[in-house]
């Protein structure tokens, strides 16, 4: 059973937010560090009320890098047993993760390619007004502790239409999560069998039937999860540039943008509606996600093999899937580009997480294998349009009959502007770092 | 970087002389540096000494996998495959295991792949004879996959008489083939 009183709530559900801010910390003292978090603990939502009920604004969520983890005072052996790309952090891992040229750990903002990023801090919030009357009284609270330094804070909001989920390109967000077993929820067709808590939850067995050993000490990583922070600027207006270069109508253009993502911007899949945009699809979590790609669109004359959406699901084109799922959480930031606009060069983007057990084995496979590899599906050339590192040398094929469409030279939409892997700790490890107790001779 | 680059003229053979280190450029998987693909594919040749009294059977394995893909001949596909070859020999008093698989995707990428696997068909039992192989493999797959990389020798060269060409590349020409050929007969 899942220990829902001591695993954090952040993973677990998704609140009704339109926005968010995250602030990322530096402990320049220890002892500051551990009596702030003390003082929030209570504010941490923990699993067990995210069942039911309605979203508590005062749920925060925290989380803490490999050095902030020794900032609070766990001792060098312990540290020594978490994971390894956990111990090297995002910006150590740029070339595997290929956060290269305009995307390279050196221009991220933020301060969070430094080692002094020793937390975050998340609070989502129903609205705007709400954030700001959260962020005051967190400010009130931090002041007593001079020795936590906000490195940087970054604020989120919803972007207009808000009848749905989306991006700043317009793509309808949150359409495929994989669920976990022993929360009673029932997945939509299409998305699989809930999947074993040790996917996302360490201490607890996994898609194998294994429990791999807890890092030390066990009192910090029971009911902990890793997270892989991302901020992605999004390239608005180089995107709408692109869609009407290769679309000569509104229709297709539609089209161009929904073969980048393997979906309409509507979120209608493109496998149930290959021709024609179909928001009554899109809307309905009955149909929206129940296909297949291997029996229902082999060749890719719907969904071109090196979508966004192939490549981050392959679904059932891919072997041991189960080990590859993820959970996404996050939200998008800067102010929405008017249609018809010219880009203005504001930074706006999503800032997002991905919730995993094995950094490793689920988030960075996705990043280096299926965001990047420019063999995937033997396409050759090619990465991700979305989310690849892009530098205008990879293509784009479009199957189609009778002769597939290929698109040269595809232009970056987006630049990595800051990442880091944190660990979620539960709520019980968030009092074992607050009293200090690890930093007691044992 | 681009691979548009890279050579895939299938006409022309093609070798490639390979740096000690088995790569040209570090580049970094998540696993540690990449080998590169080479007109032979990627590929990999592991060598390492057997526990003493193993030998019959490793042996007797060989006679495993012959069964299991008969049994269903798609149970390797996801290493995407070319060959296999296991060799045992002797220097001395010991002898030697060699593992050469040649095949279509960066082992680094689908190493985790490629252990699940080893898991399902019993690969491993044969990998639990070998010195040194950690005995928590099971639940500690960085443990596994470092005792891959210690234990692999790099080729200094690989040749390729139609290079670069893919396993899938070369079912898809004959199945085309096949095609012309039924074509032709339905035209008679």
């Amino acid at each position: 059973m899942l220990d829902l009183d001591d695993i954090q709530h952040f993973l677990l559900t998704r609140p009704r937010a339109q926005a968010a801010r995250y602030g990322f910390l530096s402990f320049r003292r220890p002892d500051h560090g551990r009596a702030w978090l003390s003082g929030i603990i209570d504010r941490v939502g923990r699993g067990s009320l995210a069942s039911g009920g309605p979203f508590d604004s005062r749920w925060v969520t925290v989380a803490f890098t490999w050095n902030g983890l020794r900032a609070l005072g766990i001792d060098e052996a312990s540290l020594a047993t978490f994971p390894e790309e956990f111990r090297q952090g995002m910006a150590h891992r740029a070339a595997i993760l290929g956060d290269t040229g305009a995307n390279h750990p050196d221009r991220w903002v933020g301060g969070l390619a430094s080692p002094d990023l020793h937390a975050i801090v998340i609070l989502f919030a129903s609205d705007v007004a709400e954030r700001e009357r959260c962020v005051r009284e967190h400010q009130q609270y931090a002041t007593q502790f001079p020795g936590v330094e906000a490195l940087s804070t970054l604020d989120l909001e919803a972007t207009p239409p808000f009848d749905y989920a989306h991006d700043h390109f317009g793509y309808r967000d949150r359409m495929s999560q994989p669920e976990i077993e022993g929360m009673g929820i029932t997945p939509t067709p299409g998305s699989g069998a809930p999947l074993k808590a040790g996917e996302f939850f360490l201490g607890y067995p996994d898609e194998n039937g294994d429990t791999d050993p807890l890092p030390q000490p066990e009192i910090v990583t029971r009911n902990g999860s890793f997270l892989a922070y991302r901020r992605m600027d999004e390239h608005v207006g180089a995107f709408r540039d692109f869609l009407r270069a290769h679309g000569q109508t509104p229709e297709e253009q539609e089209l161009v943008a929904a073969k980048l993502m393997g979906r309409w911007r509507s979120g209608a899949p493109l496998v149930l509606a290959p021709h024609k945009d179909d928001p009554q699809l899109a809307a309905d979590p009955q149909r929206n996600n129940n296909f297949d790609y291997g029996k229902m669109d082999p060749h890719g004359y719907a969904v071109p093999l090196g979508s966004h959406i192939r490549r981050m699901n392959p679904r059932d084109t891919a072997v041991n899937m189960n080990r590859r799922r993820i959970i996404r959480r996050g939200g998008t930031y800067g102010p929405p580009l008017p249609e018809g606009a010219a880009e203005d060069g504001v930074a706006r983007g999503i800032a997002a997480f991905v919730g995993c057990a094995s950094l490793i084995r689920q988030y960075e496979f996705a990043q280096n294998v299926w965001a990047n590899d420019p063999r995937f599906h033997e396409l050759g050339n090619e990465r991700d349009p979305i989310i690849g590192t892009q530098d205008g040398s990879y293509d784009m094929t479009i199957p189609r009959r009778p002769i597939k469409k290929k698109i040269t030279g595809l232009p970056a939409f987006t630049t990595v502007t800051g990442g880091a892997y944190f660990f979620l700790p539960g709520i019980r490890a968030l009092r074992f770092l607050a009293d200090g107790a690890a930093a007691k001779p044992r | 970087m681009s691979n548009a680059s890279a050579p895939n003229d299938w006409t022309k053979p093609a070798a490639m002389a390979i740096p000690k280190e088995g790569y040209f450029t570090v580049e970094q998987g998540r696993y540690g540096p990449t080998y590169p693909r080479t007109p032979a594919c990627y590929g990999f040749t592991i060598i390492a000494k057997i526990k003493p009294g193993t030998e019959a059977d490793i042996r007797a394995y060989g006679k495993r996998i012959e069964d299991t893909i008969a049994a269903s001949p798609n149970a390797l596909a996801p290493l995407q495959l070319h060959y296999l070859r296991w060799v045992l020999f002797d220097i001395g008093q010991e002898t030697y295991f060699m593992y050469q698989g040649i095949f279509d995707t960066d082992f680094d990428k689908y190493t985790e792949d490629a252990i699940q696997l080893f898991k399902a068909t019993g690969v491993d039992t044969v990998f639990e004879k070998l010195e040194g192989f950690p005995t928590d493999w099971k639940t500690n797959a960085p443990a596994f996959i470092k005792f891959v990389r210690e234990h692999q020798c790099p080729s200094f060269l690989e040749y390729g008489e139609y290079p670069f060409v893919s396993a899938a590349e070369i079912k898809k020409a004959l199945a085309l083939k096949q095609a012309f050929s039924s074509m032709l007969d339905h035209m008679q």
